[in-house]
């Protein structure tokens, strides 16, 4: 407690306990936010749909089309269901900032309460996937291994082996998959956004699904057990830092071996 | 060794070594060879940076043998890796997992055996273009320059078979691309593919035969050139760049007793140093990631490691078909349909072909060209051979863009660009790059000699400004000291020799054909200052003409 009593006259005293009380409340906020987003998901209230309504009308109609029937700009939205919603507002990819080869993620542009209102409105206008149940997610049971098996066969092409994403055509790519969340993973697989395919439960079953969201999750969380892992890319990444950080320490080492003393 | 008075030694130690000695003669070799004389100049020393990895890969690769198992047998993985735990998967794969992750310091020695190879061929490579750059390669040393291009397709050939032995997805993919590549080879690809894989591919035969050329073939055969290579080295004498009081006849710089033992000594223990620190810190082919081997599955980002790059690359280049001209042949014969699949075969084996080809008889070509004759032991700085440096990069930025293109989906993907815009420029840039590569490099070489014909003359600026009593302004341009100006002023002036007749008169059109390469090479040329040009421009200046000729250096004469 001494060291406590000599801290506390401290001119920064006065901040960090700011700083503290911001952290414990945001904290409390976030984990009540959390609370309420889960419940959100179960089911859609008429006025969830009601302000999605005006959200889309706002937001997504220039290019969607006033009834989301869709446009020249922008596909039409009926039947894609509530996952879609979900991963493209809530990676930020929609509103799309502009026309491109395809949607780039950028900061997510809605609450969590507005993205369920546009999933509501959205989901309302045709049967589509809809966003995944805790337990779809829930990496404790899925099985890593078999996950991997899943993704080599049917991932790896476009996302890389290990998953740290690859180019497709005309500009277009498959992005890293580091750090986007299981429910993402997930509505990607069930809805094929911007240039993916649909992979349906016939074709890569909820469990496989599950699956593959653990081994994901599993190399993510295990970091690289040899080293700096030099962006996953492969032997390109190794060789170019073979060719300027490795022969450049011995182009140094080189240069300081014949020298001589001036 | 023929002594007089019989030497008797004093300690127990000495008594060992003169027993020793007067039965194996150490001391008349450590007397030979002991005062061998290297100049010392730090681009020497990439040859050493290869002979240094090797011993690398040879240790590491004896901890590897230990433990692994060449064989395509499928097992089930059950080590400590859990994402591909349970996963079936060959013997030789399960084996590398193991060494990984179950092998006290196995991750490490992998590590350090990939990366000292990724080195290895590095140094090789950059020791060549040393060689090159600097006309090393001429008379005394075409054939050496041959043995250093056989070892650098060894040393490819070396770390392919290697690449290949984990099984996993990425070198199963590129051992693919290979038995593509061989299967493309008109009439007897298919059997050599056939023979190679012990059947169909992948077959079950492929990674133990790879592993017989990797541990045992390819690194006697590098043994062998290496020694060749060493000893030709010994015999020519090492090259030297010009300066005062070296000649043709002489090599300055210091004895292998003791300095250069001491030296290079030392510098193996850094280069060991530096890739066990890379190894420790960086980590290399994760196999874990690619999993194991399986024919369907291809992932993306796959490349061969960066020396067989350039053949991906101009795989990757080729298109399909030509318009509406296409690559895919039928030939019949008698025994039926042969298919001729050019947009494989032209892109896999045509640059490497070429680029080997030119790289193989540059020693005879230049020759030919120069009619240069006689013995060479001062190298050339690359600006005093515009021709050379030229084609040397020209011969570079081919190799780069067939390399870059091994890496076009990773250009895409990081310069946020179009793949298939990559691959049009790209495209480009093969057949316009070694062009302008060759032109501009060129004339940087001659430009660089009149800016040190300018410094001769009129001695380098020094930015002082000076106000004469009429009021002129003028700058103080300091005369060179004469290590410099020697330096500056004794090169290889060649010149433009025209198609010659032969004793009958006539010129043939092999000559005619060397008297316009000869003028493509020379025509344009800056001749050094002569010390008549230099006393002259002395004379109109007022300063005494400088000693160009060499002076008292340490030289150590051999």
């Amino acid at each position: 407690m001494k060291a406590l009593s000599q801290r506390r006259r401290h001119p920064l005293a006065a901040v960090a306990l700011l700083l503290m009380g911001l952290l414990i409340t945001g904290g409390l906020y976030m984990a009540a936010g959390s609370v309420n987003e889960a419940k959100a998901a179960t089911g859609y209230s008429a006025s969830d749909i009601q302000e999605g309504n005006k959200l889309f009308v706002a937001n997504c109609a220039t290019c969607h089309g006033m009834n989301a029937e869709g446009s020249a700009d922008g596909p039409s939205l009926i039947g894609v269901g509530a996952a879609a919603v979900d991963f493209q507002v809530g990676t930020g990819r929609m509103p799309m900032q502009m026309q491109g080869p395809q949607a780039q993620a950028k900061p997510v542009q809605f609450d969590d309460a507005q993205i369920s209102q546009l999933a509501a409105y959205v989901s309302s206008l045709g049967a589509g996937p809809s966003i995944p149940s805790e337990d779809m997610l829930d990496t404790s049971q899925g099985n890593a291994a078999a996950g991997g098996t899943v993704f080599r066969v049917n991932c790896a092409m476009c996302h890389n082996a290990a998953a740290a994403g690859g180019a497709l055509t005309r500009g277009k790519f498959a992005p890293s998959l580091a750090e986007v969340s299981e429910k993402h993973i997930y509505e990607a697989m069930v809805t094929g956004p911007q240039n993916m395919p649909v992979f349906n439960d016939s074709n890569v079953t909820a469990e496989e699904k599950r699956d593959v969201i653990t081994f994901l999750k599993e190399i993510e969380a295990q970091g690289s057990p040899g080293g700096a892992k030099l962006g996953s890319l492969g032997p390109v990444s190794e060789g170019l830092f073979i060719w300027t950080a490795g022969l450049g320490i011995i182009i140094a080492f080189t240069i300081w071996l014949t020298s001589r003393p001036s | 060794m023929s002594t007089t008075t019989e030497y008797t030694p004093k300690t127990s130690t000495g008594r060992i070594a003169n027993f020793v000695d007067s039965r194996v003669g150490g001391s008349a070799m450590v007397k030979e060879f002991g005062r061998k004389i290297f100049p010392d100049h730090w681009s020497f020393m990439f040859g050493e940076v290869a002979l240094y990895t090797f011993v690398l890969l040879l240790i590491s690769g004896t901890f590897l043998t230990f433990f692994f198992d060449p064989s395509m047998t499928h097992v089930i993985y059950d080590g400590s890796y859990n994402p591909l735990k349970g996963i079936g998967m060959s013997a030789a794969m399960s084996s590398t997992m193991d060494i990984s992750f179950d092998v006290r310091g196995g991750l490490f020695m992998r590590q350090v055996h990939h990366w000292s190879a990724l080195l290895f061929v590095a140094s090789v490579s950059v020791h060549m273009l040393r060689v090159f750059f600097t006309g090393a390669f001429r008379k005394p040393r075409e054939l050496n320059w041959v043995v250093g291009g056989l070892l650098l397709i060894m040393a490819m050939a070396a770390g392919f078979t290697g690449y290949s032995l984990p099984d996993d997805l990425l070198s199963g993919n590129g051992l693919r691309i290979i038995d593509g590549v061989i299967k493309s080879i008109p009439l007897v690809g298919t059997y050599i593919s056939l023979f190679l894989f012990g059947g169909e591919f992948p077959g079950t035969v492929v990674i133990a035969r790879l592993y017989s050329l990797h541990i045992m073939i390819v690194p006697a055969i590098i043994l062998l050139l290496v020694a060749v290579h060493l000893f030709m080295v010994v015999v020519h004498k090492h090259t030297q760049y010009p300066g005062p009081g070296r000649t043709n006849d002489n090599v300055v710089g210091f004895p292998v007793g003791p300095v250069y033992a001491a030296k290079a000594g030392g510098f193996f223990f850094i280069v060991f140093g530096i890739v066990a620190l890379i190894s420790g810190l960086f980590t290399i082919n994760p196999i874990w990631n690619y999993g194991p081997y399986d024919p369907s599955p291809v992932s993306a980002g796959t490349q061969p490691d960066w020396y067989i790059g350039f053949v991906d690359g101009a795989l990757r280049l080729m298109p399909g078909t030509l318009g509406n001209f296409s690559l895919d042949w039928n030939i019949p014969l008698p025994w039926g349909d042969n298919s001729l699949v050019l947009n494989v075969l032209l892109p896999a084996l045509v640059p490497a072909g070429i680029m080997f080809t030119i790289m193989f008889t540059w020693p005879w070509i230049e020759r030919w060209v120069t009619k240069d004759e006689r013995e060479h032991h001062l190298l050339d700085r690359p600006r005093n051979a515009p021709f050379r440096t030229g084609m040397g990069v020209a011969g570079v930025v081919s190799y780069c863009v067939m390399w870059a293109a091994a890496s076009s989906d990773l250009i895409a993907t990081h310069f946020h660009v179009s793949l298939n815009d990559v691959t049009y420029w790209l495209r480009a840039l093969f057949f316009i790059g070694p062009i302008v590569g060759f032109i501009v490099a060129r004339r940087i070489a001659l430009s660089l000699q009149r800016k040190d014909r300018e410094i001769v003359l009129h001695g380098r600026e020094t930015g002082v400004i000076q106000m004469s009593p009429e009021g002129t302004f003028t700058e103080r341009h300091e005369p060179l000291d004469p290590y410099k100006l020697h330096q500056l002023v004794n090169y290889e002036d060649r010149q433009y020799i025209p198609a010659q007749p032969d004793a009958a008169g006539h010129i043939s059109a092999d000559e005619k054909r060397r008297g316009a390469l000869s003028r493509f090479f020379f025509e344009d040329r800056v001749a050094p200052v002569t010390p008549s040009e230099l006393a002259a421009q002395h004379a109109a200046h007022g300063h005494g003409p400088a000693e160009i000729e060499d002076s008292s250096t340490e030289s150590i004469e051999k």
